[in-house]
Order: C-alpha cells, then sequence, then structure tokens
C-alpha cells in the first residue's frame, strides 16, 4: 500500500492532550467521527498504527453503546488507564453537547431554508464517503491478517452482501460472519 | 393526531418518571450494539408513543440536528432529553433531561466496553483473543464500506439521486487517494447542497 512505513510511533503526552486532541477530532467530525479519528490519530499524529487501529475498532464495534464513544473511551484507556478513558471520553461529548444545544436552540428558525436542507444533504453525501473511504484505506491493515487477503476478501463481500444489499440486522450479520471467521482465525493461529 | 403542529408539551414529571426515564435508557444501552441509533425505534416507542413525553416532531428533529452537528450522533439522545426536560418546564429541567438519557445510555455500555477492553489487554497473548481480533477485522473494515453504502442510498435508490452518489463516490475516491482535509470535502458538499446541486 501507499503508507510510508519507519516513523516512529507517538504517544499523548498527558490526560490534557487526550482531552484536547479528542475535542478537536469530535468538532471536525460530522456526520460520524470515525473517519476523521482514523485520519488524525494513525495518519497525522501516529499515536497508533493500521493495525491496531482495525484491532481497537473491532471491539469498540462489537461492543454495546456508540462506537465512536467506545473507541475514544479505549484509546484513552490505553495511555492512561482510567482517567485517559475519562478524559477521551469527556474530550468527544463535551464540546459537541454545548454545540448541539445551540443549534437545537437556533434550529426553529431556520429549519425550513431550502438552503439549510440541501446543505444538510450535502454535508451527508460526503459523510458518506468519508466512512467508505476509511474502510478502503483501513483494508491494507488486512495484508498482514493471518486469514489471509483472498478469505479476507470473501468474508468482506458478504459483509457487504449482507449489511449494504439485503440489509439485515447488525448484530445477526456480526454474530454469524464473526464466528465464522474467528474459528478460522483460532485454527490458523499457533497455540 | 389532532395537533400535528404542535411544538411542546405541558408536562409534570414525577421522581418515579425520571427514574423510569433513566431505567429505559439504562435497559437500552446494552441492546444499542452497532450504535446508539439501532435502539432509537425503541426511543420512539416509549417517549412518543407510550409516555407522551415528546412530539413526533420534536423526536425528528432531535435527531436531525444531531446528525447536522459534529460530534458523536449519540448526541440526539441528549436532545431527547434536553426536549422532555424542556416540555416539563424549562431549561434547568431540560440539563436534567440531558444527564439522565446521557447517563442512562453511556454508563453500563462504557463501564462494559472498559472491563472488556482491559481484560482483553491483559490477555492479548491469548490464541482466543487475537484469533477474535484477527478474525473480526475483515468483517469491520467491511462493514465501514457498506454503512457508507447505507448511508449515500438513505434517501432511496431512485436513480434521480445519482447526483449525491456521485458525490459520495467522488468524496471517497479523495480521501482514500489524497491527503486534502476532511472539512473542505463537508465544506463542498454543503456549498453544492445550499446551490441545490446535489
Amino acid at each position: 500500500m501507499t503508507e510510508p512505513l519507519v516513523s516512529p510511533l507517538q504517544r499523548p503526552t498527558s490526560l490534557t492532550d487526550l482531552f484536547v486532541s479528542f475535542t478537536l477530532l469530535a468538532l471536525q467530525g460530522f456526520g460520524g467521527v470515525l473517519a476523521v479519528v482514523q485520519r488524525e490519530l494513525v495518519e497525522k499524529k501516529r499515536w497508533m498504527t493500521r493495525e491496531e487501529f482495525v484491532e481497537e475498532w473491532a471491539v469498540a464495534q462489537i461492543m454495546p453503546g456508540p462506537n465512536v464513544v467506545n473507541l475514544s473511551l479505549m484509546i484513552g484507556a490505553r495511555y492512561f488507564g482510567f482517567k485517559g478513558a475519562m478524559a477521551a471520553l469527556a474530550g468527544m461529548l463535551v464540546a459537541p453537547l454545548i454545540i448541539v444545544l445551540l443549534l437545537a436552540l437556533m434550529y426553529a428558525q431556520f429549519a425550513d431554508q431550502p438552503g439549510v436542507q440541501g446543505a444538510l444533504r450535502g454535508m451527508a453525501a460526503v459523510a458518506a464517503g468519508l466512512i467508505a473511504a476509511t474502510g478502503l484505506k483501513l483494508f491494507g491493515a488486512l495484508q498482514k491478517n493471518v486469514l489471509r487477503l483472498k478469505l479476507c476478501i470473501a468474508l468482506g463481500a458478504l459483509c457487504f452482501i449482507a449489511i449494504a444489499l439485503l440489509r439485515w440486522p447488525l448484530t445477526y450479520v456480526l454474530l454469524g460472519l464473526g464466528c465464522v471467521a474467528c474459528s478460522v482465525a483460532y485454527k490458523k493461529l499457533p497455540p | 393526531m389532532t395537533e400535528p403542529l404542535q411544538l411542546a408539551l405541558n408536562l409534570q414529571l414525577t421522581v418515579q418518571d425520571w427514574l423510569s426515564l433513566f431505567l429505559h435508557y439504562v435497559s437500552l444501552s446494552l441492546l444499542a450494539i452497532g450504535g446508539a441509533i439501532t435502539t432509537a425505534p425503541d426511543m420512539h416507542r416509549f417517549l412518543v408513543d407510550q409516555q407522551h413525553w415528546l412530539t413526533d416532531a420534536q423526536f425528528n428533529a432531535s435527531i436531525a440536528i444531531a446528525q447536522a452537528a459534529p460530534g458523536p450522533n449519540v448526541l440526539f439522545v441528549a436532545l431527547l432529553g434536553w426536549n422532555v426536560g424542556l416540555n416539563a418546564g424549562g431549561m434547568l429541567m431540560g440539563l436534567m433531561g440531558i444527564s439522565i438519557t446521557m447517563l442512562g445510555i453511556l454508563t453500563p455500555s462504557t463501564t462494559l466496553t472498559y472491563l472488556a477492553a482491559q481484560w482483553g489487554h491483559r490477555n492479548r497473548e491469548l490464541r482466543a483473543v487475537r484469533a477474535f481480533k484477527q478474525g473480526m477485522a475483515p468483517i469491520v473494515v467491511a462493514l465501514l464500506i457498506a454503512t457508507g453504502w447505507v448511508l449515500t442510498t438513505a434517501n432511496g435508490s431512485d436513480m434521480k439521486n445519482w447526483p449525491l452518489w456521485l458525490l459520495t463516490g467522488l468524496t471517497a475516491l479523495m480521501v482514500w487517494r489524497t491527503k486534502i482535509h476532511l472539512l473542505w470535502l463537508l465544506g463542498a458538499g454543503a456549498l453544492l447542497g445550499w446551490f441545490g446541486l446535489v
């Protein structure tokens, strides 16, 4: 893939650094924060590798609750334990909460403007592209996967068909495909 | 509905009501696999249909505003709590509503995630833990691409939406292949939409 390797991994310097970083991430995340988290933490700040990011995301996704909130909690905990988890969580929620409240107070005045509705529609289309691109980029992380690239592509394709085309419920798809994939991985891994 | 344009309600909420609001969100928290938005239908059933604490318009606006705002989408839960509070007597009650709904939806899931992540980290050399991470990787990566697809076809798969799909596709390509700042793309999307081009 295109990623230049070698440059060493960094880490957040303090709880404040964690809080501020996650606040900035959250404030850039219109229509979903995940794309921003991947871009900033993996590509710019280099707090984690692509592979580590996929691993954390897998856990955040399978656990109940908001995925990005879970992810920030886990990344915070990775560096500073419980305090780090709380700092990252607060960063992800506090400033956006204030903004969303302000928006709610203004909403009544602007909701019926056609321009506003159009702008929201355009931003939503871009946000959809951001999420898909995050998936395309993380695909590179599968090259070192124990399942080998061919099986990864097959499992990924099944997941895409089930969710995007057949619109099956996420829980069943994650459980069903997940059980198959994890069992195969278990067999292939050395004990 | 008797009054379709009714924007707010006038409620008297007792301590038991607040408690049942809290417990409803606690119970939804652990069911929200795949994000809090997957439990929105049940929130609608409880808040609008059963308790009559929110109007339909308030419910829908809460979700729309949270989607348009920066930050995690779970904030729609805070807005629902805010509106319940407003209906029950003003901004202080609104803040109370936010605290109750957000603590309810987040405490169980974040506690579980935190414990699971700590356990996974301590046992990361375990064969089962490694198998879980390796096995889930291709699925969650594909899930992201699928989510992009689902979101871009959310307005229906009518061919007249092709400019929106093109915008999504071009965005994905540019983010994948270039280092352009994501906010430029969002801004461009907003402008294209504002002028009715997509």
